[in-house]
């Protein structure tokens, strides 16, 4: 047995990828997704449908004989590459990987299923700051209802199913329906935060919320740097596309040393995030002793990545780049609310300190 | 004739070569001989010429075999000149003869080699190089007066891979010609370059009317630049590619003084050290994915980075951990002027680890270089604008 994670991607992973991508440049341009921002409805339902009915992606982590496609963490860590790509509005890493690793942990197969098939969507109501080892809200429990609010909840509103943890130590599914999910005005618009408010909200219990949440988490925050990474090579990639073609003083504004030093130096760092996220999405997969430590190295190495990313984007992209109309912006919210996501890079920093013994003074 | 390109035949062979030269007993030098004689020296290479013409991948399989057997190596990282880049050149481009004289005893480690390629007026701008080779009286051989610099191992070279000006009419690149130095030679003076960190790892060579066969030219007369370029692509090759496990690199040295002197530590120094940390071991995953994709036959352009990613980290873990060490930090182990046979950039202490690796930015292609190299071949940008391209070389500026 080799103890080397494998890096690289597969035939199959390739194939995948394409077969998503093809999807997302026929269903998910970008006027398309700016439009949508400031619509009633900021995710794509026919999108989610596409992804999930159409091609099974949500059950990527759910074993075949619990009703899903018995895949692993390196295939979801492809397609969120490519919805990172796409700054898609769907809730993919938020229902088909974080509510989904909750579920896988509780036992709920029921529900798992459910999931898996993409026909309900659920969202762990835990704020999207939460880092894996962090601290987090919970409800109150009395007379077997809940009661609480809590804010920054990524995707409740496209969600069909909140898994709650409450104050008895329990995590509770309870119905989009019997809670009052309001849309928070957030920084990132294609994945956007909400306040869920219970009142008397009937739940099932499914188990313990510690090791559910956890589990959640670690996987969200291990993925979201495939997802960064998406978008850090979308920024890249039409950047130096764009300066190819952009002329000012009689000459492509690609071919300026400074420019090009500052996209060569991107490109490094675009190289390094992707040997980041995928030993992220391969320790996932195999359960690796060092999930812990590549986890909290990817989210470490992601986050300022692809917010650099974003913002060279913009700032090379000139005037153009500060418009509402072009897409960079979509990405540049993106990144930044994704480098507080699951934890900022000094929390995971942090947690790396424990795992590799460097410890603080 | 034997297939010998898959493991279990190397295996088969290398336990021949082990039965008839038991390393026990064989002198050092006749055991590398054989080994060389027997193909299995460097299995990629043709028959006859210390290979088997097996794929590269395979190379390990007898090392690994060769290493538990308590073989002698040929001291790789001594005649690392030899072996990454002179070796590949007198391969591609050398004659029958010339392969046959030179690749057993630079294998062997018996004749050490050195580069004779910048200048001090020719750095990033190789192609400019003034050093002049020019026929003899009765054309049999070449006469070459100039001065090189940055040369390591001079001292110790039998050989040098020497380029040199054979045509200042023509355009920089399409005038140098490649040849074979002797180092022996009496025109060649070697005097020790002294660097920064106090010892003098490298040389400057002054050529003075050294006289060098016409049947030591690698190549075509004016081909020489297509020639270097397989030199110098060899260089790379050797810079990446290669398997680190974690804290490998820089990193190493100053987790281990942040572990055991606690208090050394504070809370600047330790956001710092994380975020290196980290960085570190982004490019060691870097290396390793670069590595499995040679391995699976899909090598990336991810190795043009390589390089520079690890001058940068190198310099800046090696500046934060002099910081760290306060008081100590203030100290240097030695100065005096050494001339060390093999350069290891972790060893001696931290000041000498800040000092040397400010080298790492500028030996091999400058950082400033490669990223127009990365910008350039990997990204499509344009190139720099060229001023220098249909001019005749005696006509440059300099």
């Amino acid at each position: 047995m080799s103890t080397q994670p494998d890096l690289l991607y597969s035939e199959d992973e390739v194939a995948l990828r394409a077969a998503v991508r093809d999807l997302l440049t026929d269903h998910c341009d970008a006027p398309g997704v700016i439009a949508r921002t400031e619509s009633g409805t900021p995710h794509d339902r026919s999108l989610w449908k596409a992804l999930t009915e159409g091609m099974g992606l949500a059950g990527l982590l759910v074993p075949e004989e619990r009703g899903g496609q018995g895949a692993t963490h390196r295939e979801a860590a492809v397609v969120l590459e490519e919805l990172g790509r796409a700054a898609a509005p769907v809730p993919y890493l938020t229902s088909a990987v974080v509510a989904t690793e909750a579920l896988l942990e509780c036992g709920n197969d029921e529900l798992l299923a459910e999931l898996a098939s993409g026909r309900t969507v659920g969202a762990l109501a835990v704020a999207l700051n939460v880092a894996p080892d962090g601290a987090h809200r919970t409800v109150r429990l009395e007379n077997g209802a809940l009661h609480g609010e809590l804010t920054g909840i990524a995707d409740a509103a496209a969600a069909d199913v909140l898994l709650v943890p409450a104050d008895d130590g329990g995590l509770y599914a309870v119905a989009a329906d019997a809670a009052t999910v309001t849309p928070q005005v957030s920084l990132d618009l294609t994945r956007p935060v909400a306040t869920v408010v219970l009142d008397g909200a009937p739940g099932t219990r499914l188990g313990e919320a510690g090791p559910a949440v956890r589990r959640a988490l670690r996987a969200g925050a291990g993925l979201l740097a495939s997802e960064q990474l998406g978008l850090a090579d979308w920024c890249l990639t039409e950047t130096v596309r764009y300066l190819k073609e952009r002329k000012q003083f009689n000459r492509p504004v690609g071919g300026f040393q400074a420019l090009k030093h500052r996209l060569a130096q991107l490109w490094l760092e675009v190289v390094n995030l992707r040997a980041a996220a995928r030993n992220a999405a391969d320790a996932l997969a195999t359960g690796s002793g060092d999930t812990g430590l590549a986890v909290a190295v990817a989210q470490a190495y992601a986050a300022p990545v692809a917010v650099r990313a974003a913002e060279e984007a913009l700032q090379l992209h000139g005037g153009i780049g500060m418009t509402w109309e072009h897409p960079v912006h979509l990405y540049l919210k993106r990144a930044k609310a994704d480098s507080i996501a699951y934890g900022t890079a000094g929390r995971h920093r942090a947690a790396l300190a424990e795992l590799v013994d460097l410890q603080a003074p | 004739m034997t297939d010998a390109t898959d493991a279990g035949e190397l295996r088969r062979r290398t336990a021949e070569l082990l039965a008839a030269y038991p390393p026990a007993t064989t002198d050092r030098l006749d055991f590398l001989r054989a080994r060389f004689d027997a193909g299995l020296a460097w299995v990629h290479f043709p028959e006859g010429l210390g290979g088997l013409g097996a794929p590269r991948s395979l190379q390990p399989v007898v090392d690994a075999e060769l290493a538990a057997a308590g073989a002698p190596d040929n001291d790789p990282r001594r005649i690392g000149i030899g072996l990454g880049m002179a070796a590949p050149t007198v391969l591609e481009y050398g004659t029958e003869e010339q392969k046959r004289r030179f690749l057993r005893p630079l294998w062997t480690g018996e004749e050490v080699w050195c580069q004779l390629f910048s200048e001090p007026g020719a750095g990033s701008d190789l192609a400019a190089l003034g050093t002049r080779a020019v026929r003899d009286g009765d054309g049999e051989g070449w006469v070459v007066n100039g001065q090189k610099v940055w040369t390591s191992s001079a001292h110790l070279a039998r050989w040098a891979i020497l380029i040199a000006r054979t045509d200042a009419d023509v355009p920089k690149h399409r005038g140098i010609t490649y040849f074979v130095c002797d180092m022996t030679d009496p025109g060649v003076e070697v005097r020790p370059l002294r660097q920064i960190t106090g010892e003098a790892e490298f040389n400057e060579v002054f050529l003075t009317d050294v006289r060098i066969p016409d049947a030591h030219r690698l190549g075509g007369i004016g081909d020489g630049w297509r020639v270097a370029q397989t030199t110098l692509n060899n260089e790379r090759v050797a810079i990446g590619g290669m398997r680190l496990p974690r804290e490998g690199g820089m990193i190493g040295p100053v987790a281990k003084t942040w572990r055991e002197r606690p208090e050394l530590r504070t809370p600047d120094l330790h956001q710092r050290l994380l975020t290196l940390w980290v960085e570190a071991e982004a490019a060691r995953l870097t290396g390793e994915r670069l590595r499995q994709q040679l391995v699976a036959g899909q090598p990336g352009p991810e190795g043009a980075g390589m390089k520079l990613g690890f001058a940068r980290l190198n310099q800046q873990i090696s500046g934060l951990e002099v910081e760290l060490l306060g008081e100590e930090g203030l100290l240097y182990d030695d100065w005096t002027m050494r001339r060390p046979e093999l350069v290891d950039f972790t060893g001696r202490d931290a000041g000498y680890r800040y000092l040397r690796s400010k080298g790492n930015s500028i030996e091999g292609g400058t950082s400033e270089v490669l990223l127009n190299i990365v910008a350039e071949r990997v990204l499509g940008l344009p190139s720099e604008p060229r001023t220098d391209k249909d001019v005749a070389w005696k006509d440059l500026s300099r």
